[in-house]
Protein backbone atom coordinates (compact mmCIF):
# COMPACT_ATOMS: atom_id res chain seq x y z
CA UNK A 1 0.00 0.00 0.00
CA UNK A 2 1.22 3.45 -0.79
CA UNK A 3 0.61 6.05 1.88
CA UNK A 4 0.25 9.57 0.68
CA UNK A 5 1.16 12.69 2.61
CA UNK A 6 -0.64 15.81 1.49
CA UNK A 7 -1.48 19.26 2.76
CA UNK A 8 -4.27 19.73 5.24
CA UNK A 9 -7.18 20.41 5.34
CA UNK A 10 -8.41 17.02 4.25
CA UNK A 11 -11.94 17.81 3.27
CA UNK A 12 -14.38 15.31 1.95
CA UNK A 13 -16.24 16.85 -0.90
CA UNK A 14 -17.96 15.84 -4.07
CA UNK A 15 -15.94 18.33 -6.10
CA UNK A 16 -13.66 16.83 -8.71
CA UNK A 17 -11.16 18.50 -10.99
CA UNK A 18 -13.70 18.12 -13.73
CA UNK A 19 -16.53 19.78 -11.81
CA UNK A 20 -14.32 22.68 -10.74
CA UNK A 21 -13.06 23.17 -14.27
CA UNK A 22 -16.63 23.03 -15.54
CA UNK A 23 -17.57 25.80 -13.11
CA UNK A 24 -14.62 27.90 -14.27
CA UNK A 25 -15.67 27.44 -17.89
CA UNK A 26 -19.23 28.47 -17.07
CA UNK A 27 -17.92 31.53 -15.25
CA UNK A 28 -15.76 32.50 -18.19
CA UNK A 29 -18.57 32.18 -20.71
CA UNK A 30 -20.28 35.59 -20.17
CA UNK A 31 -17.02 37.43 -20.80
CA UNK A 32 -16.26 35.21 -23.80
CA UNK A 33 -19.67 35.92 -25.31
CA UNK A 34 -19.20 39.62 -24.66
CA UNK A 35 -15.84 39.45 -26.43
CA UNK A 36 -17.46 37.66 -29.35
CA UNK A 37 -20.16 40.31 -29.46
CA UNK A 38 -17.63 43.14 -29.58
CA UNK A 39 -15.02 41.61 -31.87
CA UNK A 40 -17.04 39.59 -34.36
CA UNK A 41 -16.75 36.10 -35.76
CA UNK A 42 -12.96 36.23 -35.87
CA UNK A 43 -12.98 36.22 -32.07
CA UNK A 44 -15.11 33.06 -32.16
CA UNK A 45 -12.59 31.48 -34.51
CA UNK A 46 -9.59 32.45 -32.35
CA UNK A 47 -11.28 31.11 -29.23
CA UNK A 48 -12.24 27.78 -30.77
CA UNK A 49 -8.81 27.42 -32.36
CA UNK A 50 -7.08 28.06 -29.06
CA UNK A 51 -9.27 25.57 -27.17
CA UNK A 52 -9.04 22.84 -29.80
CA UNK A 53 -5.28 23.16 -30.17
CA UNK A 54 -4.84 23.04 -26.39
CA UNK A 55 -6.88 19.83 -26.26
CA UNK A 56 -4.95 18.39 -29.19
CA UNK A 57 -1.56 19.18 -27.66
CA UNK A 58 -2.66 17.76 -24.32
CA UNK A 59 -3.73 14.56 -26.04
CA UNK A 60 -0.54 14.23 -28.10
CA UNK A 61 1.68 15.07 -25.14
CA UNK A 62 0.11 12.52 -22.83
CA UNK A 63 0.30 9.94 -25.60
CA UNK A 64 3.96 10.60 -26.33
CA UNK A 65 4.87 10.66 -22.65
CA UNK A 66 2.94 7.43 -22.15
CA UNK A 67 0.74 8.89 -19.43
CA UNK A 68 -2.97 8.48 -18.94
CA UNK A 69 -5.30 10.64 -20.95
CA UNK A 70 -6.35 13.78 -19.05
CA UNK A 71 -8.52 15.60 -21.55
CA UNK A 72 -11.55 14.61 -19.50
CA UNK A 73 -10.63 16.86 -16.58
CA UNK A 74 -11.31 19.89 -18.82
CA UNK A 75 -8.21 21.72 -17.61
CA UNK A 76 -6.92 21.96 -21.19
CA UNK A 77 -10.21 23.59 -22.18
CA UNK A 78 -9.84 26.15 -19.40
CA UNK A 79 -6.26 26.88 -20.45
CA UNK A 80 -7.31 27.27 -24.08
CA UNK A 81 -10.21 29.51 -23.20
CA UNK A 82 -8.13 31.69 -20.87
CA UNK A 83 -5.38 31.94 -23.47
CA UNK A 84 -7.83 33.04 -26.16
CA UNK A 85 -9.31 35.61 -23.79
CA UNK A 86 -5.80 37.01 -23.35
CA UNK A 87 -5.14 37.46 -27.06
CA UNK A 88 -5.93 40.38 -29.33
CA UNK A 89 -8.47 39.42 -31.96
CA UNK A 90 -6.20 40.36 -34.86
CA UNK A 91 -3.54 37.79 -33.94
CA UNK A 92 -2.58 35.47 -36.85
CA UNK A 93 -3.92 31.92 -36.23
CA UNK A 94 -0.51 30.19 -36.25
CA UNK A 95 0.56 32.36 -33.33
CA UNK A 96 -2.45 31.11 -31.40
CA UNK A 97 -1.34 27.54 -32.07
CA UNK A 98 2.23 28.33 -30.97
CA UNK A 99 0.87 29.88 -27.79
CA UNK A 100 -1.30 26.84 -27.09
CA UNK A 101 1.67 24.54 -27.68
CA UNK A 102 3.80 26.55 -25.28
CA UNK A 103 1.09 26.55 -22.61
CA UNK A 104 0.34 22.85 -22.76
CA UNK A 105 3.58 21.20 -23.82
CA UNK A 106 6.21 23.35 -22.15
CA UNK A 107 4.53 24.89 -19.13
CA UNK A 108 2.09 22.15 -18.21
CA UNK A 109 3.13 18.72 -19.41
CA UNK A 110 6.90 19.07 -19.23
CA UNK A 111 6.57 19.84 -15.54
CA UNK A 112 4.30 16.87 -14.97
CA UNK A 113 0.82 17.91 -15.97
CA UNK A 114 -1.99 19.56 -14.04
CA UNK A 115 -0.99 20.29 -10.46
CA UNK A 116 2.72 20.37 -11.17
CA UNK A 117 2.91 23.47 -13.32
CA UNK A 118 4.73 26.18 -11.40
CA UNK A 119 3.10 29.03 -13.28
CA UNK A 120 -0.28 29.46 -14.88
CA UNK A 121 0.00 27.98 -18.40
CA UNK A 122 -2.27 30.55 -20.05
CA UNK A 123 -0.34 33.49 -18.59
CA UNK A 124 3.01 31.93 -19.42
CA UNK A 125 1.86 31.42 -23.01
CA UNK A 126 0.63 34.99 -23.20
CA UNK A 127 3.97 36.29 -21.95
CA UNK A 128 5.79 34.01 -24.39
CA UNK A 129 3.73 35.45 -27.23
CA UNK A 130 4.25 39.03 -26.04
CA UNK A 131 8.02 38.53 -26.03
CA UNK A 132 8.07 36.48 -29.25
CA UNK A 133 5.70 38.63 -31.29
CA UNK A 134 5.67 42.03 -29.60
CA UNK A 135 4.06 43.79 -32.52
CA UNK A 136 1.21 41.38 -33.19
CA UNK A 137 0.42 41.03 -29.51
CA UNK A 138 0.05 44.74 -28.91
CA UNK A 139 -1.93 45.75 -31.97
CA UNK A 140 -5.43 46.39 -30.80
CA UNK A 141 -8.40 46.68 -33.09
CA UNK A 142 -11.99 47.67 -32.87
CA UNK A 143 -14.48 46.11 -35.25
CA UNK A 144 -15.70 48.28 -38.09
CA UNK A 145 -16.96 45.87 -40.75
CA UNK A 146 -19.76 43.40 -40.42
CA UNK A 147 -19.85 40.96 -37.50
CA UNK A 148 -19.36 38.01 -39.84
CA UNK A 149 -16.20 39.27 -41.49
CA UNK A 150 -13.30 36.96 -40.65
CA UNK A 151 -10.57 39.20 -42.04
CA UNK A 152 -8.63 41.28 -39.59
CA UNK A 153 -8.50 44.14 -42.07
CA UNK A 154 -12.13 44.87 -41.40
CA UNK A 155 -11.01 46.43 -38.17
CA UNK A 156 -9.12 49.58 -37.44
CA UNK A 157 -6.21 49.59 -35.08
CA UNK A 158 -6.74 51.45 -31.90
CA UNK A 159 -4.82 52.18 -28.77
CA UNK A 160 -5.63 50.23 -25.66
CA UNK A 161 -7.44 52.39 -23.10
CA UNK A 162 -4.35 52.19 -20.90
CA UNK A 163 -2.47 54.47 -23.29
CA UNK A 164 -5.42 56.75 -23.83
CA UNK A 165 -5.94 57.92 -20.26
CA UNK A 166 -5.74 61.71 -19.85
CA UNK A 167 -6.32 62.11 -23.60
CA UNK A 168 -9.39 63.24 -25.43
CA UNK A 169 -10.04 59.76 -26.89
CA UNK A 170 -10.24 58.10 -23.48
CA UNK A 171 -13.44 56.06 -23.30
CA UNK A 172 -15.88 56.89 -20.55
CA UNK A 173 -15.92 54.75 -17.42
CA UNK A 174 -19.27 53.31 -18.49
CA UNK A 175 -17.87 52.21 -21.86
CA UNK A 176 -14.93 50.68 -20.07
CA UNK A 177 -17.29 48.83 -17.78
CA UNK A 178 -19.53 47.34 -20.42
CA UNK A 179 -16.63 46.59 -22.75
CA UNK A 180 -16.97 49.05 -25.60
CA UNK A 181 -13.21 49.49 -26.00
CA UNK A 182 -10.10 48.00 -27.56
CA UNK A 183 -8.34 45.11 -25.86
CA UNK A 184 -7.98 41.37 -25.68
CA UNK A 185 -10.98 39.19 -26.47
CA UNK A 186 -11.90 38.30 -22.92
CA UNK A 187 -10.82 41.32 -20.95
CA UNK A 188 -13.03 44.02 -22.38
CA UNK A 189 -16.38 43.45 -20.71
CA UNK A 190 -15.87 44.05 -16.99
CA UNK A 191 -19.58 43.51 -16.30
CA UNK A 192 -19.50 39.99 -17.76
CA UNK A 193 -16.26 39.20 -15.92
CA UNK A 194 -17.81 40.26 -12.62
CA UNK A 195 -20.89 38.12 -13.27
CA UNK A 196 -18.62 35.14 -13.85
CA UNK A 197 -16.58 35.96 -10.75
CA UNK A 198 -19.74 36.19 -8.66
CA UNK A 199 -20.73 32.73 -9.89
CA UNK A 200 -17.37 31.30 -8.86
CA UNK A 201 -17.59 32.92 -5.41
CA UNK A 202 -21.15 31.67 -4.86
CA UNK A 203 -20.21 28.17 -5.97
CA UNK A 204 -17.25 28.30 -3.53
CA UNK A 205 -14.86 27.56 -6.37
CA UNK A 206 -12.63 30.50 -5.48
CA UNK A 207 -12.16 32.52 -2.31
CA UNK A 208 -12.43 36.27 -2.48
CA UNK A 209 -9.08 36.95 -0.76
CA UNK A 210 -6.75 37.08 -3.75
CA UNK A 211 -8.91 39.29 -6.00
CA UNK A 212 -9.84 41.49 -3.04
CA UNK A 213 -6.21 42.02 -2.01
CA UNK A 214 -5.11 42.43 -5.62
CA UNK A 215 -7.75 44.93 -6.68
CA UNK A 216 -7.74 46.72 -3.33
CA UNK A 217 -3.99 47.20 -3.24
CA UNK A 218 -3.92 48.35 -6.82
CA UNK A 219 -6.81 50.77 -6.26
CA UNK A 220 -5.19 52.32 -3.18
CA UNK A 221 -1.82 52.66 -4.89
CA UNK A 222 -3.32 54.39 -7.91
CA UNK A 223 -5.52 56.55 -5.69
CA UNK A 224 -2.65 57.81 -3.55
CA UNK A 225 0.32 57.59 -5.89
CA UNK A 226 -1.31 57.85 -9.32
CA UNK A 227 -0.65 60.76 -11.61
CA UNK A 228 -3.76 62.78 -10.73
CA UNK A 229 -3.17 62.71 -7.02
CA UNK A 230 0.55 63.30 -7.17
CA UNK A 231 -0.02 66.29 -9.46
CA UNK A 232 -2.73 67.52 -7.15
CA UNK A 233 -0.58 67.47 -4.05
CA UNK A 234 2.46 69.02 -5.67
CA UNK A 235 0.23 71.80 -6.92
CA UNK A 236 0.96 71.22 -10.58
CA UNK A 237 -2.63 70.41 -11.35
CA UNK A 238 -4.40 73.56 -10.31
CA UNK A 239 -7.92 72.70 -11.30
CA UNK A 240 -9.55 69.69 -9.82
CA UNK A 241 -13.22 69.86 -10.43
CA UNK A 242 -13.99 67.84 -7.35
CA UNK A 243 -13.70 64.48 -5.69
CA UNK A 244 -14.71 62.83 -8.93
CA UNK A 245 -11.34 63.54 -10.48
CA UNK A 246 -9.55 61.76 -7.68
CA UNK A 247 -11.54 58.61 -8.25
CA UNK A 248 -11.48 58.90 -12.02
CA UNK A 249 -7.92 57.72 -12.53
CA UNK A 250 -8.12 54.79 -10.13
CA UNK A 251 -11.48 53.75 -11.55
CA UNK A 252 -10.16 54.06 -15.06
CA UNK A 253 -7.10 51.97 -14.23
CA UNK A 254 -9.21 49.26 -12.60
CA UNK A 255 -11.55 48.98 -15.55
CA UNK A 256 -9.00 48.97 -18.35
CA UNK A 257 -6.49 46.34 -19.34
CA UNK A 258 -6.57 42.77 -18.12
CA UNK A 259 -6.73 43.54 -14.41
CA UNK A 260 -10.20 42.12 -13.75
CA UNK A 261 -9.64 39.01 -15.87
CA UNK A 262 -6.30 38.44 -14.21
CA UNK A 263 -7.42 39.12 -10.65
CA UNK A 264 -10.56 36.96 -10.71
CA UNK A 265 -9.67 34.13 -13.05
CA UNK A 266 -5.92 33.76 -13.37
CA UNK A 267 -4.44 34.80 -10.03
CA UNK A 268 -6.90 32.44 -8.32
CA UNK A 269 -5.62 29.33 -10.11
CA UNK A 270 -5.43 26.62 -7.43
CA UNK A 271 -2.13 25.18 -8.54
CA UNK A 272 -0.17 28.40 -8.56
CA UNK A 273 -1.62 30.41 -5.67
CA UNK A 274 -0.97 30.02 -1.92
CA UNK A 275 -3.07 27.74 0.27
CA UNK A 276 -3.58 29.81 3.40
CA UNK A 277 -5.74 32.92 3.72
CA UNK A 278 -2.78 34.96 4.92
CA UNK A 279 -0.78 33.68 1.98
CA UNK A 280 -3.58 34.56 -0.43
CA UNK A 281 -3.65 38.12 0.91
CA UNK A 282 0.12 38.47 0.53
CA UNK A 283 -0.12 37.00 -2.96
CA UNK A 284 -2.86 39.44 -3.98
CA UNK A 285 -1.06 42.43 -2.49
CA UNK A 286 2.14 41.46 -4.28
CA UNK A 287 0.25 41.25 -7.58
CA UNK A 288 -1.31 44.67 -6.96
CA UNK A 289 1.99 46.34 -6.13
CA UNK A 290 3.76 44.80 -9.11
CA UNK A 291 0.96 45.70 -11.50
CA UNK A 292 1.04 49.29 -10.27
CA UNK A 293 4.82 49.49 -10.62
CA UNK A 294 4.84 47.99 -14.12
CA UNK A 295 1.97 50.11 -15.38
CA UNK A 296 3.33 53.37 -13.96
CA UNK A 297 7.09 52.97 -13.96
CA UNK A 298 7.81 50.10 -16.36
CA UNK A 299 8.24 50.45 -20.08
CA UNK A 300 5.30 48.18 -20.81
CA UNK A 301 1.75 49.37 -20.85
CA UNK A 302 0.22 46.31 -19.24
CA UNK A 303 1.66 44.51 -16.25
CA UNK A 304 -1.04 42.13 -15.06
CA UNK A 305 0.36 38.96 -16.59
CA UNK A 306 3.92 39.69 -15.50
CA UNK A 307 2.93 40.47 -11.94
CA UNK A 308 0.84 37.30 -11.66
CA UNK A 309 3.59 35.11 -13.07
CA UNK A 310 6.15 36.65 -10.69
CA UNK A 311 3.89 35.97 -7.72
CA UNK A 312 3.23 32.45 -9.07
CA UNK A 313 6.93 31.82 -8.80
CA UNK A 314 6.97 33.14 -5.22
CA UNK A 315 3.99 31.00 -4.21
CA UNK A 316 5.94 28.08 -2.68
CA UNK A 317 7.83 30.55 -0.48
CA UNK A 318 4.65 32.35 0.56
CA UNK A 319 3.19 28.98 1.48
CA UNK A 320 6.24 28.22 3.56
CA UNK A 321 6.08 31.53 5.43
CA UNK A 322 2.39 31.35 6.17
CA UNK A 323 1.96 27.67 6.95
CA UNK A 324 -0.10 27.33 10.11
CA UNK A 325 1.39 25.46 13.00
CA UNK A 326 -0.27 22.26 14.14
CA UNK A 327 -2.62 22.68 17.10
CA UNK A 328 -0.85 22.28 20.43
CA UNK A 329 2.63 22.75 19.08
CA UNK A 330 4.90 24.88 21.27
CA UNK A 331 7.55 27.22 19.94
CA UNK A 332 10.99 25.77 20.24
CA UNK A 333 12.45 28.43 22.49
CA UNK A 334 9.25 29.44 24.28
CA UNK A 335 9.39 30.09 28.04
CA UNK A 336 7.55 27.44 29.96
CA UNK B 1 50.82 13.79 4.35
CA UNK B 2 54.45 14.60 5.09
CA UNK B 3 56.29 17.71 3.99
CA UNK B 4 58.64 15.73 1.80
CA UNK B 5 55.86 14.33 -0.23
CA UNK B 6 54.27 17.72 -0.71
CA UNK B 7 57.54 19.16 -1.96
CA UNK B 8 57.82 16.50 -4.60
CA UNK B 9 57.00 18.21 -7.84
CA UNK B 10 54.76 15.67 -9.43
CA UNK B 11 53.76 13.68 -6.44
CA UNK B 12 51.20 11.00 -7.02
CA UNK B 13 50.06 8.51 -4.47
CA UNK B 14 50.73 4.86 -5.30
CA UNK B 15 47.01 4.41 -5.89
CA UNK B 16 46.99 7.20 -8.41
CA UNK B 17 50.03 5.82 -10.16
CA UNK B 18 48.35 2.48 -10.33
CA UNK B 19 45.19 4.04 -11.66
CA UNK B 20 47.19 5.85 -14.29
CA UNK B 21 48.71 2.61 -15.44
CA UNK B 22 45.46 0.74 -15.32
CA UNK B 23 43.33 3.38 -16.99
CA UNK B 24 42.21 1.85 -20.22
CA UNK B 25 41.27 4.37 -22.78
CA UNK B 26 40.89 3.92 -26.45
CA UNK B 27 40.76 6.79 -28.91
CA UNK B 28 37.14 5.88 -29.55
CA UNK B 29 36.17 6.01 -25.89
CA UNK B 30 37.86 9.37 -25.40
CA UNK B 31 36.14 10.79 -28.44
CA UNK B 32 32.69 9.50 -27.50
CA UNK B 33 33.24 10.73 -23.98
CA UNK B 34 33.96 14.26 -25.15
CA UNK B 35 31.27 14.50 -27.75
CA UNK B 36 28.48 12.63 -26.02
CA UNK B 37 28.83 11.07 -22.59
CA UNK B 38 30.51 14.04 -20.96
CA UNK B 39 29.63 16.69 -23.47
CA UNK B 40 30.90 19.78 -21.64
CA UNK B 41 27.93 21.98 -22.45
CA UNK B 42 24.95 19.68 -22.43
CA UNK B 43 26.02 16.96 -19.98
CA UNK B 44 28.33 18.72 -17.55
CA UNK B 45 26.71 22.15 -18.00
CA UNK B 46 30.05 23.92 -18.13
CA UNK B 47 30.82 27.09 -20.05
CA UNK B 48 27.24 28.27 -19.78
CA UNK B 49 28.09 31.97 -19.94
CA UNK B 50 29.50 32.05 -23.50
CA UNK B 51 27.00 29.37 -24.45
CA UNK B 52 24.02 31.59 -23.70
CA UNK B 53 25.63 34.76 -24.98
CA UNK B 54 27.05 33.81 -28.37
CA UNK B 55 24.41 31.36 -29.56
CA UNK B 56 22.21 34.08 -31.01
CA UNK B 57 23.50 33.06 -34.43
CA UNK B 58 24.90 29.86 -35.87
CA UNK B 59 27.91 31.67 -37.27
CA UNK B 60 29.16 33.19 -34.04
CA UNK B 61 28.45 29.88 -32.26
CA UNK B 62 30.63 28.03 -34.73
CA UNK B 63 33.53 30.47 -34.42
CA UNK B 64 33.29 30.52 -30.64
CA UNK B 65 33.33 26.73 -30.62
CA UNK B 66 36.37 26.64 -32.89
CA UNK B 67 38.21 29.13 -30.67
CA UNK B 68 37.51 26.98 -27.62
CA UNK B 69 38.50 23.86 -29.56
CA UNK B 70 41.87 25.35 -30.41
CA UNK B 71 42.62 26.68 -26.93
CA UNK B 72 41.47 23.44 -25.32
CA UNK B 73 43.60 21.21 -27.52
CA UNK B 74 46.71 23.35 -27.29
CA UNK B 75 46.52 23.94 -23.56
CA UNK B 76 45.80 20.28 -22.83
CA UNK B 77 48.83 19.29 -24.86
CA UNK B 78 51.11 21.70 -23.02
CA UNK B 79 49.71 20.87 -19.60
CA UNK B 80 50.11 17.19 -20.31
CA UNK B 81 53.71 17.76 -21.37
CA UNK B 82 54.41 19.67 -18.18
CA UNK B 83 52.41 17.40 -15.88
CA UNK B 84 55.52 16.05 -14.20
CA UNK B 85 57.06 19.50 -13.75
CA UNK B 86 54.19 21.56 -12.42
CA UNK B 87 54.20 21.48 -8.61
CA UNK B 88 50.95 20.13 -7.22
CA UNK B 89 50.41 23.12 -4.93
CA UNK B 90 50.40 25.75 -7.66
CA UNK B 91 48.92 23.70 -10.42
CA UNK B 92 45.77 25.81 -10.84
CA UNK B 93 47.64 29.11 -11.44
CA UNK B 94 49.97 27.23 -13.76
CA UNK B 95 47.05 25.84 -15.76
CA UNK B 96 45.44 29.24 -15.94
CA UNK B 97 48.66 30.82 -17.19
CA UNK B 98 48.99 28.23 -19.93
CA UNK B 99 45.35 28.63 -20.93
CA UNK B 100 45.63 32.41 -20.90
CA UNK B 101 48.62 32.25 -23.22
CA UNK B 102 46.64 30.45 -25.86
CA UNK B 103 43.58 32.62 -25.40
CA UNK B 104 45.77 35.67 -25.95
CA UNK B 105 47.16 34.12 -29.13
CA UNK B 106 43.64 33.36 -30.38
CA UNK B 107 42.40 36.82 -29.58
CA UNK B 108 45.33 38.50 -31.30
CA UNK B 109 44.87 36.32 -34.38
CA UNK B 110 41.16 37.00 -34.53
CA UNK B 111 41.49 40.74 -34.08
CA UNK B 112 44.21 40.84 -36.72
CA UNK B 113 42.55 38.73 -39.38
CA UNK B 114 38.81 38.75 -38.56
CA UNK B 115 38.01 42.14 -37.01
CA UNK B 116 34.27 41.70 -37.65
CA UNK B 117 34.27 38.43 -35.76
CA UNK B 118 36.18 40.07 -32.95
CA UNK B 119 33.44 42.66 -32.66
CA UNK B 120 30.63 40.14 -32.61
CA UNK B 121 32.22 37.80 -30.07
CA UNK B 122 33.55 40.68 -28.02
CA UNK B 123 34.40 39.93 -24.42
CA UNK B 124 33.62 36.23 -24.75
CA UNK B 125 36.96 35.46 -26.42
CA UNK B 126 39.08 36.70 -23.48
CA UNK B 127 36.58 35.06 -21.14
CA UNK B 128 37.60 31.64 -22.47
CA UNK B 129 40.42 31.88 -19.90
CA UNK B 130 38.02 31.36 -17.05
CA UNK B 131 35.84 28.89 -18.91
CA UNK B 132 35.28 25.92 -16.61
CA UNK B 133 35.67 23.42 -19.43
CA UNK B 134 39.35 24.21 -19.87
CA UNK B 135 40.20 24.04 -16.20
CA UNK B 136 38.11 20.93 -15.70
CA UNK B 137 39.84 19.07 -18.52
CA UNK B 138 43.26 20.27 -17.40
CA UNK B 139 42.60 19.11 -13.86
CA UNK B 140 40.88 15.81 -14.54
CA UNK B 141 42.51 14.70 -17.73
CA UNK B 142 45.57 16.49 -19.08
CA UNK B 143 47.41 16.65 -15.76
CA UNK B 144 47.16 12.89 -15.41
CA UNK B 145 47.39 11.50 -18.89
CA UNK B 146 49.97 11.30 -21.62
CA UNK B 147 50.25 13.86 -24.38
CA UNK B 148 48.49 12.12 -27.27
CA UNK B 149 45.41 11.11 -25.32
CA UNK B 150 45.28 14.65 -23.92
CA UNK B 151 45.33 16.15 -27.39
CA UNK B 152 42.62 13.76 -28.46
CA UNK B 153 40.61 14.65 -25.36
CA UNK B 154 41.01 18.34 -26.14
CA UNK B 155 39.82 17.83 -29.69
CA UNK B 156 36.83 15.71 -28.73
CA UNK B 157 35.77 17.99 -25.88
CA UNK B 158 36.15 20.95 -28.21
CA UNK B 159 34.12 19.22 -30.90
CA UNK B 160 31.46 18.36 -28.33
CA UNK B 161 31.29 21.97 -27.20
CA UNK B 162 31.22 23.24 -30.78
CA UNK B 163 28.42 20.86 -31.70
CA UNK B 164 26.41 21.93 -28.66
CA UNK B 165 26.94 25.60 -29.52
CA UNK B 166 26.07 25.00 -33.15
CA UNK B 167 22.90 23.12 -32.23
CA UNK B 168 21.72 25.92 -29.95
CA UNK B 169 22.86 28.64 -32.32
CA UNK B 170 21.02 27.09 -35.26
CA UNK B 171 17.78 26.66 -33.34
CA UNK B 172 17.92 30.19 -32.00
CA UNK B 173 18.86 31.76 -35.32
CA UNK B 174 16.27 29.86 -37.34
CA UNK B 175 13.41 30.51 -34.93
CA UNK B 176 14.48 33.94 -33.79
CA UNK B 177 15.70 35.45 -37.03
CA UNK B 178 14.39 33.24 -39.82
CA UNK B 179 17.93 32.83 -41.16
CA UNK B 180 20.60 30.14 -41.06
CA UNK B 181 24.24 31.23 -41.38
CA UNK B 182 22.81 34.57 -42.52
CA UNK B 183 20.86 32.87 -45.33
CA UNK B 184 17.22 33.81 -45.48
CA UNK B 185 15.11 30.69 -45.07
CA UNK B 186 11.90 30.16 -47.03
CA UNK B 187 8.61 30.27 -45.11
CA UNK B 188 10.06 32.58 -42.49
CA UNK B 189 9.54 36.26 -42.92
CA UNK B 190 6.41 36.20 -45.06
CA UNK B 191 4.39 33.36 -43.57
CA UNK B 192 5.86 33.03 -40.12
CA UNK B 193 7.14 36.02 -38.26
CA UNK B 194 10.51 35.28 -36.59
CA UNK B 195 10.12 34.98 -32.86
CA UNK B 196 12.06 37.67 -31.02
CA UNK B 197 11.85 35.49 -27.92
CA UNK B 198 14.64 33.20 -29.10
CA UNK B 199 17.10 36.05 -29.58
CA UNK B 200 16.62 37.25 -26.00
CA UNK B 201 18.23 35.73 -22.88
CA UNK B 202 15.05 33.87 -21.81
CA UNK B 203 14.98 32.19 -25.21
CA UNK B 204 18.62 31.19 -24.69
CA UNK B 205 17.82 29.51 -21.40
CA UNK B 206 14.76 27.90 -22.95
CA UNK B 207 16.66 26.39 -25.88
CA UNK B 208 19.47 25.36 -23.53
CA UNK B 209 16.99 23.48 -21.35
CA UNK B 210 15.38 21.80 -24.33
CA UNK B 211 18.77 20.73 -25.72
CA UNK B 212 19.84 19.27 -22.37
CA UNK B 213 16.51 17.48 -22.28
CA UNK B 214 17.02 15.96 -25.74
CA UNK B 215 20.57 14.81 -25.00
CA UNK B 216 19.42 13.37 -21.69
CA UNK B 217 16.71 11.41 -23.47
CA UNK B 218 19.21 10.09 -26.00
CA UNK B 219 21.58 9.10 -23.20
CA UNK B 220 18.85 7.29 -21.34
CA UNK B 221 18.13 5.15 -24.35
CA UNK B 222 21.84 4.58 -24.83
CA UNK B 223 22.17 3.61 -21.20
CA UNK B 224 19.39 1.08 -21.45
CA UNK B 225 21.03 -0.32 -24.50
CA UNK B 226 24.43 -0.37 -22.84
CA UNK B 227 23.27 -1.90 -19.58
CA UNK B 228 22.33 -5.05 -21.41
CA UNK B 229 25.88 -5.21 -22.75
CA UNK B 230 27.34 -4.04 -19.39
CA UNK B 231 30.04 -1.79 -20.73
CA UNK B 232 31.67 0.94 -18.69
CA UNK B 233 30.17 4.19 -19.91
CA UNK B 234 32.74 6.50 -18.35
CA UNK B 235 35.36 4.42 -20.06
CA UNK B 236 38.21 6.92 -19.95
CA UNK B 237 39.56 6.23 -16.51
CA UNK B 238 39.30 2.86 -14.96
CA UNK B 239 38.94 4.18 -11.43
CA UNK B 240 36.28 6.13 -9.62
CA UNK B 241 38.37 9.21 -8.91
CA UNK B 242 37.69 10.82 -12.25
CA UNK B 243 34.01 10.23 -11.92
CA UNK B 244 33.99 11.73 -8.46
CA UNK B 245 35.74 14.84 -9.63
CA UNK B 246 33.43 15.27 -12.58
CA UNK B 247 30.29 14.43 -10.70
CA UNK B 248 28.08 15.68 -13.47
CA UNK B 249 27.57 12.42 -15.20
CA UNK B 250 24.63 10.36 -14.13
CA UNK B 251 26.14 7.35 -15.76
CA UNK B 252 28.61 7.10 -12.90
CA UNK B 253 25.90 6.43 -10.37
CA UNK B 254 25.38 2.89 -11.40
CA UNK B 255 29.07 2.23 -11.20
CA UNK B 256 29.55 3.59 -7.71
CA UNK B 257 26.77 1.63 -6.19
Amino acid sequence: MKLQVSHSPHVRDKATTQSIMRDVIIALLPATFAGWYYFGIRAVFITLLSISSCILFEYICRKVMKRNNTIGDLSAVVTGLLLAMNLPVSLPPYMVVIGAAFAIVVVKQMFGGLGNNFVNPAIAARIFLVIAFPKAMTSWTVMTGSWFSIKSVDAVSSATPLTQIHTAEAPSLWNLFIGNKAGCIGEVCILALLIGALYLILRHVIRIWIPMAYIGTFFLLVFFFGKTNVLHFTGDLATLSGWGDLFYESGYMLLSGGLMLGAWFMATDYVTSPLTTKGKLIFGMGCGILTFLIRYYGNMIEGVSFSIILMNILTPHIDEWTMGKPFGEVKENAKV
Amino acid sequence: MSENKMKDAAYRSPDERQAEKNSKYTPKSIFLNGVLYENPALRLVLGTCPLLAVTISAKSSLYMGLAVLFVLTASEAIISLLRNVIPNKVRIPAFITIIATFVTIVQMLISAYFPALNDSLGIYIPLIVVNCILLARAETFASKQKVLPSILDGISMGVGFTLALLMMGSIREILGCGTFFDMQLPLFGDVIEPMMFFMLPPGGFFVFGICICIVQAVMKKQEKHASSKSSTPCGVAGDKSDCLSCGGCSLCKGKEE
